[in-house]
């Protein structure tokens, strides 16, 4: 769901493969250090946002394709692809208690086999390597969209609901793919801690879907449809990834935000001027103007217009004490400031 | 129809929703109840509706509101006090998590309490039976348009004290509709699945389920009266959560439209569950009004079946047998009690 800057598919993975910043030498890799906590795809806004308030806590390691230009110093961030055998070299090096797994690409503008294909594969390599160096605690942020919005929704969909996302909006295969992936994980490796982290629309200065679609001109809506929708602060997100990060967490948690809105409410909210059109044309214009690269919002997600998809998440509540410290009006003006702010 | 424990096709309870003229006001409502406070002398629009109009929009929308509260005073000089006791119990955005909105549904409201107070000029008795709390209401469905519902829903904001909205389920397909889907969910109708009544319950609603499902609107004057066979979803429903089941028997819209036949195999090709056909028909298009039949719904007595989730089908069935001839019996009471069709 966080689709982390678009630039990130384009760019070549330097040379070297491993460049380091902050602390010199192998420091890090110093045996008697405190376990690190590895963030993937930490050049990402959640990312840095996660970072900001991690690495007081905790020796943060980020891994990514993309250069972090004002990383902290306190932060070793090696600035390769996933894939490649460096990678494996630093899960082999550090010492390691836990991964956050944020590096997931969402590039529509990308063919979308190159895109699978590293999601996918990125991971896998992740997961060997949490397997093999024995790492216990696994987050993976996957996101509520996996459920795929449906008129045979329930109105609250719970963490057991089958993942039908990527029936209609082939978009969602990778994130489904790679829920899936992680769910097996479970089974693979019972020592290890995975946490699956299900949020609905996150909205603040990250780059996702929802800030593609409330970045168009004007909004599009389709006439005769008002779903309800949940928002959930970027903060909030943080707030449980960190919480996850304890010691005994583990399973499938969705995040819902605090309230719902219907989409025309959200619209007026972020300040954006809705523009109906019936279903049956919509997606045939937001398709030519999204392959005119006018709009950065694939028709395809239009269902997301149309039907439900919100979800239950009574059982991070009680388990995680999850609770939103951000109102969905914050959370809207959160999307409101990120929009203006990519301006 | 039966409430699907089973599958998602099938729908719970529901009143056959037809987009027809009359279809379109007709299923109404929902949501939680509330102990009134001294009622505030009219209604204002809903405070969070902050709207960007222009001026003639303005000046049309206090016409509206202006025109809505004579209509509404007239109607019943109540309306506003009961309007408000539910407006308290919304969220503060006005929505509810189903996506009911009561300033959208109080003009539905009005025409449902018009049709409620002068054209079927309901007669209620043992309205004070439906418990506080949670409770389905099970009632025999008939007059091939699903008036029914819409009635023991106006019966239950209108003279029921506190006055509570009741949810009746729509089929998945009506969620699929431009405006329908909308306006239902504004209206608090909820797309019929089991889960959705479960939250629905566990929130301590009152939902509204037709057990006897299209056949029992469907069914030709001849067996006026006569109670179809009954699904059993609902019984299930009621104890896996606890919830008592209070039987309803309406009297008066067998006659609204005394169809003498069903033609099954025109119904059969456009898609639709029946066609009926009644000898007002040969007046015209205002044959196809209901008749203006006097309405008489009575309450039984709540039902607690004991038992509990995993209860086998047997159980389950001697529960509907149960709550079936309560039904009838209420049913043939209240129709020896009756002296004339029409007042």
């Amino acid at each position: 769901m966080t689709r982390h800057e678009t630039v990130a598919g384009r760019q070549r993975p330097p040379p070297t493969g491993a460049s380091r910043r902050g602390r010199a030498g192998r420091a890090a890799a110093d045996p008697s250090a405190e376990p690190a906590v590895v963030v993937t795809g930490i050049c990402g806004r959640l990312g840095r946002l996660l970072l900001r308030k991690l690495h007081r806590e905790a020796r943060v390691v980020g891994i990514d394709r993309r250069p972090f230009p004002d990383a902290p110093p306190d932060l070793v961030h090696y600035r390769i692809d996933l894939r490649r055998k460096a990678c494996r070299d630093v899960f082999r090096r550090e010492r390691i208690g836990a991964v956050v797994h944020l590096g997931v690409m969402h590039d529509p503008r990308l063919a979308p086999e190159v895109h699978h294909t590293w999601n996918i594969e990125a991971f896998s390599k992740v997961l060997d390597y949490i397997a093999a160096q024995g790492i216990p605690k696994l987050i993976v942020l996957s996101g509520a969209a996996v459920y795929g919005p449906r008129p045979q929704n329930p109105q609250f969909l719970s963490e057991q609901a089958p993942l039908l996302g990527a029936g209609r909006i082939s978009e969602l295969r990778d994130l489904v793919e790679l829920d899936m992936l992680a769910q097996s994980f479970f089974w693979r490796a019972p020592a290890c801690e995975t946490v699956i982290l299900r949020p609905c629309f996150v909205a603040g200065s990250v780059r996702n879907e929802i800030h593609s679609y409330f970045r168009l001109p004007v909004t599009p809506t389709l006439l005769g449809f008002d779903p309800m929708m949940q928002f959930v602060h970027e903060d909030d997100v943080v707030a449980v990834i960190l919480r996850a990060l304890g010691p005994g967490v583990r399973g499938i948690y969705n995040i819902a935000g605090p309230g719902v809105l219907p989409l025309s409410e959200a619209i007026r909210r972020v300040g954006r001027r809705s523009l109906p059109i019936p279903h049956f044309v919509a997606r045939r214009v937001l398709d030519r103007l999204w392959r005119a690269r006018l709009s950065d919002f694939p028709g395809r997600e239009i269902d997301f217009l149309r039907f439900i998809c919100m979800v239950d998440d009574s059982r991070a509540r009680r388990e995680l004490g999850y609770e939103p410290s951000r109102t969905i009006d914050d959370a809207l003006a959160a999307l409101r400031d990120g929009i203006d702010e990519a301006r | 129809m039966t409430v699907a424990a089973e599958g998602p096709r099938r729908h719970v309870g529901g009143s056959r929703t037809r987009l027809g003229r009359l279809g379109r006001e007709i299923e109404l409502v929902p949501a939680p109840a509330a102990i009134l406070p001294a009622a505030p002398a009219a209604i204002d629009r809903v405070p969070s509706a902050e709207r960007r109009e222009g001026p003639v929009s303005a000046l049309l929308g206090t016409l509206a509101d202006s025109l809505m509260g004579r209509l509404r005073r007239r109607v019943d000089p109540d309306f506003d006090r009961r309007y408000h006791a539910i407006l308290k119990r919304l969220g503060p955005h006005g929505y509810d998590p189903f996506g009911f909105n009561l300033e959208y549904a109080s003009y539905a409201l009005v025409a449902a309490a018009w049709l409620y107070r002068r054209y079927f000029r309901c007669e209620v008795t043992g309205i004070e039976r439906v418990p506080p709390g949670r409770a389905i209401l099970a009632a025999n469905h008939s007059g091939q348009i699903p008036i029914d519902g819409l009635m023991i829903g106006t019966a239950m904001l209108l003279d029921h004290d506190p006055p509570r909205l009741i949810r009746s389920m729509i089929e998945i397909w009506a969620a699929t509709l431009p405006f329908a889907a909308k306006f239902f969910a504004r209206c608090g109708q909820v797309v019929g699945l089991p889960e959705n009544c479960r939250l629905l319950l566990d929130r301590d609603e009152v939902i509204l389920v037709f057990p006897e499902g299209t056949r029992g609107i469907t069914k030709t004057i001849d067996r006026a009266y006569r109670l179809e066979e009954f699904g059993q979803g609902f019984v299930r429903l009621a104890l896996e959560t606890g919830s008592p089941i209070v039987p309803v028997a309406v009297v008066g819209a067998e006659e609204q439209y005394p169809a003498v036949l069903n033609l099954a195999s025109v119904a059969r090709w456009i898609g639709a569950p029946a066609v009926p056909v009644t000898p007002l028909m040969a007046l015209g298009p205002i044959g196809l009004l209901p008749l203006p039949t006097r309405y008489r719904i009575a309450f039984g007595e709540p039902i607690r079946l004991p038992g509990d989730a995993d209860e086998d089908d047997e159980a389950v069935a001697e529960g509907v047998r149960v709550v079936r001839s309560a039904v009838q019996d209420l049913l043939n009471r209240t129709l020896a009690a009756r002296k004339h069709v029409f007042w």
